[in-house]
């Protein structure tokens, strides 16, 4: 029997099956999200009758015996960064209020085209900065884990709503974690595709080098799946690879990992992690040896500059990428009283639209690229960000895929780094060098920390457009850890009561 | 006292350096495939991209790459193995993204050179233009500022902004140090515009409508006293629209510049305004304090790096040199050097070569625009090839040849086309100027011009051959200037028994 806790891949048979219709399979998911999105948050926007009308248009033609793609029919919830055409979308900033975008993003006409059900629009940190979801401008997600609880950032919105089942699938965009670190601390699965591999035509950018967006989901074969339907060249982005997408799927499906080296990052551990992380992280690596992997330690001395560099190179692209919010075409016009000039108007929305944090790395970004600082700052950044690609070549020629702690902590209290915006940047610790590097990673839940109970991620990277060598590895994860714990990790979360 | 441009070059050495942007004349636009059709109703030519909305990505034109390579090219650059665009950052309201896509430290040509010829008072000498880098850009919107005196922002009631033109390529063509000159600054600065942009069209890569916009110019100069081997403080003045007004901007910022430091004053670094109706340059933007653009290179893009045999195979479709081209022309019409190089600086060789080919005698095509039309272009201030056609020309010309219209006649047809009375044969029918070749009105008249200088007649009827000019003046008096000369006198004389 499907119902709202079964994964894309279960629903979908179901529908093929006739057990159920993607119209019911729709509608049970706004009536979760109508009993618990109140406490959890994790919407900004909900498109009842967009979704409704291309559920009733997948069913119609499936009953009519047209040819679907896997997923048709599935309900998603999608990252507030993505345009959607006549939908709202926010970015999670007062700046963008009331934007309706004339156009789809790549990723959503894929998704469309695919007959995915596009619920609605998931909360996120102001324009996809910050690692808690608490800098979005329409109030913080709540982790289903523990309602006090941060459900991790940038992408908190999707990550809650899948750990609160109110979506069986969702979109991030992953700058420097923002896939995998909320899903590691909602015990979900994320995952940052190979720089490329999916468009970034319509996605909001942050850093544009760095930006990627991807597939979030509750099991490594529904993230594999969704990753085969978004991912593809697209003409409209020039940095879009051009070669065939990874089998993903068959890899995800693969469960074997017999003779595969796996790397473990020797830099990625120790001080900084929580006990309980590295505890159910060394349970993830005995699983993966007692399935036949060999495990080798590799050093990447780089990574220890990445944050650094991480936080030069991203404030910069964003003080560029952000100039564009000035209040002349679109969204929110602060002050234009008719007789202010436009330069005023443009300050008074600036200081009106963008939140603190936002300002912090527009005005670090502007510092770093400016005349007689940009070799020291976004010049040696750049200059690590070889450095860090050379570390991760050297450790892919001892190991298939390398591995880490996806986050140092588990979900920590709303409000606690309210004053610390470094604490907050060490969250990304382990997942940034993946962007730096353009490769790909995914997180998966490896168990509950012993002393808090809450989720702990286990990273595996791949290296560039072998994005199947991270499903392989983690679809094999999965099923050990599954058979072991008897069950899906999210079994053991409370159950939130309705309203 | 102040001094005049010749007493500024006894004391002060010139030196140029000359920007100049030109519109290519793709189809699309540089980043997006918006038209890039002149005159559409504002705001009629976008789309995400060139409006810069949230998410929307730019792809290089390919077109606009091969035609600022063909410039390259034909100005004997090197082509860059490996060029980059750069984001310029600044903020204007008719710059959709607050950045422009340019290209910066990486530019795709570099390195070439530009011959000229200018008329010096040793006669016609060449002069070696050498070019610092051709590099690609976008341009900007077009703000329309409502009300106030000006039409400029300041005292503006309102402004419009056009997005039509955001996006459309422009090359920026850039000298190196121009020094040398003496005082012939204004003849080389004009002869290196109207040589690059008969460069320029004969590539069929741009319009090059000075008036329009599409080719627009910027002169930098500063002066030096004579002899002291130094570098003075520039000037830079945009708004030159026309080849006149590249020799007049010269000539009005070397008196200004020499009259200040004449009297003691510093000269400022900043951007002047040129001011058609006076010759003289307006003072803008000071440039004291150098803008900080924070170039870095842009992430959306991927670097160029065109094909070696791309290029050569680019190189081998360039057309005749102008150069060559005008020595042909040269050694084609018998034209002595100095009238050669007259025209060609007057920026006439085109449609006096179109005149010539539609049929009109050499000789007469170049007397015709080098005289006639361009003497009336001077009256007006503007540039000959505006007033007239060589169709038009050709025609005048033609009509000479066949006896329709005498000399005299021809220049009264030619005043008409330019004061917009229509074409030749309108101007003719409307003002009646047709050449009186009927015999028995010409005898009426000649008849009558004997009545009243008989002692006249008689002296012709004795021999006195030359007394018959008096007789022909009559006669074309009396005709209103119509009447073929030539005849009236072959009439007279046979009448008078002295043929």
């Amino acid at each position: 029997m499907t119902t709202i806790r079964s994964s894309a891949s279960e629903m979908a048979a179901a529908l093929a099956s006739g057990e159920t219709t993607s119209v019911e399979l729709t509608e049970a998911h706004y009536a979760q999200i109508a009993k618990v999105d109140e406490q959890v948050h994790a919407f900004l926007y909900l498109d009842k009758e967009g979704a409704l009308a291309q559920a009733a248009d997948v069913d119609a033609k499936r009953k009519s015996g047209a040819e679907l793609s896997p997923l048709a029919g599935i309900p998603l919830a999608l990252k507030d960064v993505l345009a959607q055409k006549g939908i709202p979308t926010t970015c999670g900033s007062k700046m963008l209020e009331g934007w309706r975008p004339p156009y789809d993003s790549t990723v959503v006409s894929k998704l469309k085209a695919a007959g995915i059900v596009i619920l609605g629009k998931t909360n996120m940190d102001e324009f996809a900065m910050g690692s808690s979801t608490e800098n979005s401008a329409y109030g913080v997600t709540h982790n289903p884990w523990d309602l006090t609880r941060i459900p991790g950032g940038s992408g908190g919105g999707s990550s809650a709503a899948l750990a609160a089942f109110e979506a069986p699938l969702a979109i991030g965009t992953d700058t420097g974690g923002s896939i995998r670190q909320p899903a590691a601390v909602t015990g979900t699965v994320g995952v940052k595709p190979t720089y490329g591999g999916v468009s970034r035509y319509g996605l909001i950018a942050f850093s544009s080098s760095l930006d990627q967006a991807g597939p979030c989901a509750r099991t490594v074969l529904d993230a594999a799946l969704l990753h085969e339907v978004i991912a593809g060249h697209d003409e409209r982005d020039s940095t879009s690879i051009d070669a065939p997408v990874p089998h993903v799927v068959k890899a995800a499906k693969k469960l074997d990992v017999k003779g595969m080296k796996i790397g473990v990052v020797k830099e990625l551990q120790g001080e900084g992690f929580q006990s309980g992380v590295l505890s159910k992280f060394h349970e993830g690596l005995d699983a993966l040896v007692a399935a036949g992997a060999e495990l080798v330690e590799v050093s990447c001395p780089t990574f220890d500059y990445a944050l650094a560099a991480y936080y030069l190179i991203a404030p910069s692209e964003c003080s560029s990428n952000l100039a564009r919010f000035d209040s002349m075409r679109y969204g929110i016009r602060i002050g234009d009283d008719g007789n202010r000039s436009a330069e005023e108007v443009m300050k008074l929305t600036r200081h009106e639209g963008f939140g603190p944090e936002v300002k912090r790395r527009i005005i670090l970004g502007t510092y770093a690229l400016s005349s007689g600082y940009y070799d020291a700052y976004y010049g040696s950044a750049q200059k690590v960000r070889t450095l860090l690609m050379r570390d991760f070549n050297a450790a892919f020629a001892q190991a298939d895929v390398l591995v880490s702690p996806t986050a140092p902590t588990t979900a920590f209290k709303i409000g606690a780094n309210d004053n610390d915006p470094l604490a907050m940047y060490l969250n990304d610790i382990a997942t940034i060098p993946v962007n730096m590097a353009g490769i790909g990673g995914m997180s998966l839940p490896c168990g509950l920390a012993e002393e808090d109970g809450l989720p702990v991620g286990f990273q595996i990277m791949s290296p560039a457009m072998r994005d199947d060598l991270m499903y392989q590895v983690g679809g094999t994860l999965e099923a050990a850890l599954l058979s072991k714990w008897g069950g899906p990790l999210l079994d053991k979360a409370p159950v939130l009561a309705g309203n | 006292m102040s001094l005049n441009y010749d007493q500024a070059v006894e004391k002060y050495e010139p030196t140029l350096g000359l920007e100049v942007h030109v519109e290519l004349n793709t189809k699309s636009k540089m980043f997006c495939s918006c038209s890039t059709e002149f005159g559409g109703a504002p705001n009629t030519q976008t789309c995400p991209v060139c409006l810069g909305l949230p998410g929307a990505l730019p792809v290089v034109n390919g077109k606009a790459i091969e035609s600022t390579i063909l410039i390259g090219l034909a100005l004997n650059c090197s082509i860059a193995p490996f060029s980059r665009f750069a984001r310029k950052n600044y903020f204007y309201p008719d710059m959709p993204k607050n950045f422009q896509t340019s290209q910066y430290d990486e530019p795709i040509c570099v390195n070439g050179y530009l011959d000229v010829e200018i008329e010096t008072d040793e006669g016609v000498k060449p002069f070696r233009v050498e070019i610092e880098r051709v590099h690609m850009e976008e341009d900007t919107g077009k703000s329309l500022h409502v009300g106030g005196a000006t039409g400029r922002i300041h005292g503006a009631d309102y402004s419009l902004l056009d997005y039509n033109r955001a996006g459309i390529p422009l090359v920026e063509i850039v000298t190196k140090i121009v020094g040398g000159t003496d005082k012939y600054a204004p003849q080389v600065a004009r002869a290196y515009v109207t040589e690059l942009r008969d460069i320029l069209r004969s590539l069929g890569v741009s319009d090059v409508k000075m008036e329009q916009g599409s080719m627009r110019c910027d002169v930098n100069l500063s002066l030096a006293p004579i002899g002291s081997g130094e570098l003075g403080t520039r000037s830079e003045t945009k708004n030159v629209n026309s080849l006149r007004s590249v020799e007049r901007a010269v000539i009005g910022e070397v008196v200004r510049q020499s009259n200040r430091l004449q009297d003691g004053e510093r000269i400022v670094q900043e951007t002047r305004h040129f001011q058609e109706e006076s010759g003289q340059t307006r003072s803008g933007r000071s440039k004291e304090q150098a803008e900080d653009y924070r170039y870095f290179p842009e992430p959306d893009l991927v670097p160029v790096v065109p094909d070696s045999a791309w290029i050569e195979e680019l190189r081998a479709t360039l057309p005749e040199k102008p150069s060559t081209r005008r020595a042909r022309l040269q050694a084609e019409w018998s034209v002595p050097d100095k009238e050669m190089t007259s025209l060609v600086n007057a920026g006439l060789l085109d449609v006096v070569e179109e005149t010539i080919t539609i049929g009109a005698d050499p000789t007469r095509a170049r007397s015709w625009w080098l005289g006639e039309v361009s003497r009336l272009a001077n009256e007006r201030e503007v540039d000959p090839t505006s007033l007239i056609t060589p169709a038009q020309v050709a025609e005048v010309i033609s009509l000479i040849a066949s006896g329709e219209l005498t000399d005299k006649l021809a220049r009264q047809v030619v005043e008409g086309v330019i004061a917009g009375e229509g074409t030749p044969a309108d101007v003719i029918s409307k003002r009646g100027l047709k050449v009186v070749s009927d015999d028995g009105a010409l005898m009426t008249a000649i008849e009558a011009a004997i009545a009243s200088q008989p002692d006249t007649a008689e002296r012709v009827r004795g021999g006195n051959i030359p007394a018959a000019g008096a007789l022909i003046g009559a006669v074309m008096k009396a005709t209103g200037g119509q009447a073929d000369a030539a005849k009236v006198r072959e009439l007279l004389l046979k009448h008078l028994g002295q043929l």
